[in-house]
């Protein structure tokens, strides 16, 4: 963490945020990450304290959806404030600089936060060729093991940053690959999501302040406080689902009556994230309640999981044809055993030999 | 490969491949049985028992008479399990759209908890034969490794079904992967084994009632 700059603390004092407000963001994100209410004096202890850490923020192949759902917000909240309050050291689309001095304020942060700093990574790698994606001419590959190094942690943000995403979807043009896939000797916290959820950055950045490291995850590798639970076991249709209410079309009566949109292809029961319980837009809505299924965006390879508006127990390959093909190769196979075992009989009744009474008698 | 991966080339690959050879068997095995056929019956038929093949379809579905008391375990733990079986297979929501998938066809489903306690009745029925089958020594004596074999494929859809269902034992995208290849399991094996009944029982139970009735048996 960069020792000086005032702590996290003061500078929310200076936006104006009340101790009060403060402390209940901690509870807060103490609640949501299923830590003990006893846990909060000790989240806004480490917070209060807490030097501004230094964060590198690397952009591979990405489209900034993630950038835009960590930055932008309606209104000013505390999550967003203390997102500010990072020493976001190295960021390409937010930072001021550019070509030469930007690279150089990228290389200072390393140096003088050696060991300590976190690096955020979003985008996927590209392993195809070097040349698909580059900045300021040094490959992709090449930056991020160059600055994965030094790094205390690696936080993969976004689906394309934790699984690879849209730029690893079949045919996966770029030989794009996960960070996970590269970085093997430190510790890589995935937060899928197309893009993810805010708070769950802030979540893990005051879990790592307040205990210096990751919080628990799953084999995924994403943090099982906001990662444990399906969209489709928090989800606030699940009532109709378990009655048999189902919407068929987009408009009909039972969308109208919002209904479970399971028939028109929700991902929700197999898909891990925090939307149904922590919403998007300061816990406005998120998709479901907005009237489309879940796409399932924060899955390993969810783009090529089959098709976004086809129930999850319908067939996604091409059933049909080979059905078609089968049954004609099993009709000619039943029709070929059926000659052989035809002719079988006839040869059978051809080497039959009957034995007339007379035959017996002789060989008495 | 992760569970939704897996998932999907169940869904996929994996739903194809295993239709494809259960659709290949299914016919190879009708043409081979009808094929065969029979020996012209050259005696008059009686005339006591006109249209005993129609009969004996639905006839042997009913207990004779004496026998329900003598094995209990043998028939209704046929009946809740086939009709257990019939109502998770047909009446779960998740099914029919699978159905509608693969044909356009579609009909109304039951509520959840009935298909759930469907399912763990047909489950209870299953282990109820299999023990009856196990310390039946007649029962064990005509059993062999198919039976075991075709009692283990359809228990394994409805178990990895029902837990999937209620979330336990592992998450749900890969129970919900197992449940399908599970599925997929038992259409490869359909064909070529006891189970195959399924499609040939009606068939079967025609041609026994017809002789019967042509031999002037009652059936």
């Amino acid at each position: 963490m960069a020792s000086n700059g005032p702590t996290i603390a003061e500078v929310l004092r200076q936006q104006g945020i009340s101790r009060r407000g403060f402390l209940k963001f901690c509870a807060t994100t103490a609640s949501l990450m299923a830590l003990p209410p006893s846990m909060v004096p000790a989240i806004a202890a480490a917070l209060e304290n807490a030097r501004r850490p230094s964060v590198i923020w690397l952009s591979f192949q990405e489209c900034t959806g993630c950038t835009e759902s960590l930055t932008r917000s309606h209104s000013p909240s505390i999550e967003g404030l203390i997102l500010d309050q990072v020493s976001l050291d190295y960021h390409h689309t937010l930072q001021a600089a550019s070509g030469t001095a930007a690279e150089a304020a990228r290389e200072a942060a390393m140096r003088e936060n050696a060991g300590k700093y976190l690096l955020v990574v979003d985008g996927s790698i590209p392993l195809g060729n070097a040349g698909y994606s580059t900045i300021a001419g040094i490959s992709n590959l090449d930056m991020l093991k160059e600055t994965a190094a030094g790094a205390a942690a690696v936080i993969a943000v976004g689906t394309c940053a934790a699984y690879g995403g849209i730029p690893a979807a079949l045919p996966n043009p770029t030989g794009a690959v996960p960070v996970s896939a590269i970085i093997k000797d430190k510790p890589v916290l995935n937060v899928p999501g197309c893009p993810p959820i805010p708070v769950v950055i802030t979540g893990v950045l005051a879990h790592f302040l307040t205990f210096g490291g990751l919080p628990e995850l799953d084999a995924l590798g994403r943090p099982k406080a906001f990662y444990g639970e399906s969209i489709h076991d928090r989800c606030y249709r699940r009532p109709f689902y378990d009655q048999g209410k189902f919407a068929e079309t987009f408009d009909d009566e039972g969308a109208r009556k919002g209904w479970c949109l399971f028939k028109l292809g929700c991902k929700g029961p197999v898909t891990y994230n925090a939307c149904a319980t922590t919403k998007w837009n300061q816990g406005v809505s998120f998709p479901i309640q907005s009237g489309h299924g879940c796409l399932g965006c924060s899955e390993p390879g969810f783009w090529d999981a089959g098709p976004f508006y086809k129930a999850l127990s319908m067939p996604i390959g091409p059933v049909k044809a080979a059905v078609g093909a089968a049954a004609a190769a099993g009709v000619a196979a039943g029709v070929a055993v059926a000659l052989r075992n035809r002719s079988a009989k006839k040869g059978a009744q051809a080497a039959h030999q009957k034995v007339t009474v007379d035959d017996l008698e002789q060989k008495k | 490969m992760s569970a939704l991966e897996l998932l999907t080339w169940a869904r996929g690959d994996g739903l194809a491949i295993a239709l494809a050879i259960c659709a290949f068997g299914i016919l190879l095995r009708l043409f081979e049985i009808f094929s065969l056929g029979r020996k012209a019956d050259l005696s008059r038929p009686r005339e006591t028992s006109p249209g005993s093949g129609w009969r004996t379809i639905f006839s042997r579905s009913l207990p004779p008479p004496g026998l329900l008391k003598r094995s209990p375990v043998t028939y209704i733990g046929g009946y809740v399990f086939h009709i257990g079986f019939a109502l998770t297979l047909f009446f779960f929501v998740p099914h029919i759209e699978l159905v509608r998938g693969l044909t356009g066809l579609s009909w109304p489903g039951l509520p959840m908890q009935v298909v759930d306690i469907a399912a763990v009745a047909a489950i209870l029925a299953l282990f109820a034969v299999l023990a009856s089958r196990l310390t039946n020594p007649v029962k064990r004596y005509l059993s062999g490794f198919q039976d075991y074999l075709a009692w283990l494929l359809t228990l394994l859809p409805l178990l990895t079904g029902y837990l999937a269902f209620h979330h336990v034992v592992a998450d749900y995208t890969l129970m919900l992967a197992l449940h399908v290849l599970s599925v997929e399991l038992l259409l490869v094996a359909l064909p070529f084994t006891k189970l195959f009944h399924t499609v040939s029982v009606f068939v079967s139970r025609w041609y026994n009632g017809d002789i019967f009735g042509r031999k002037g048996v009652a059936s």
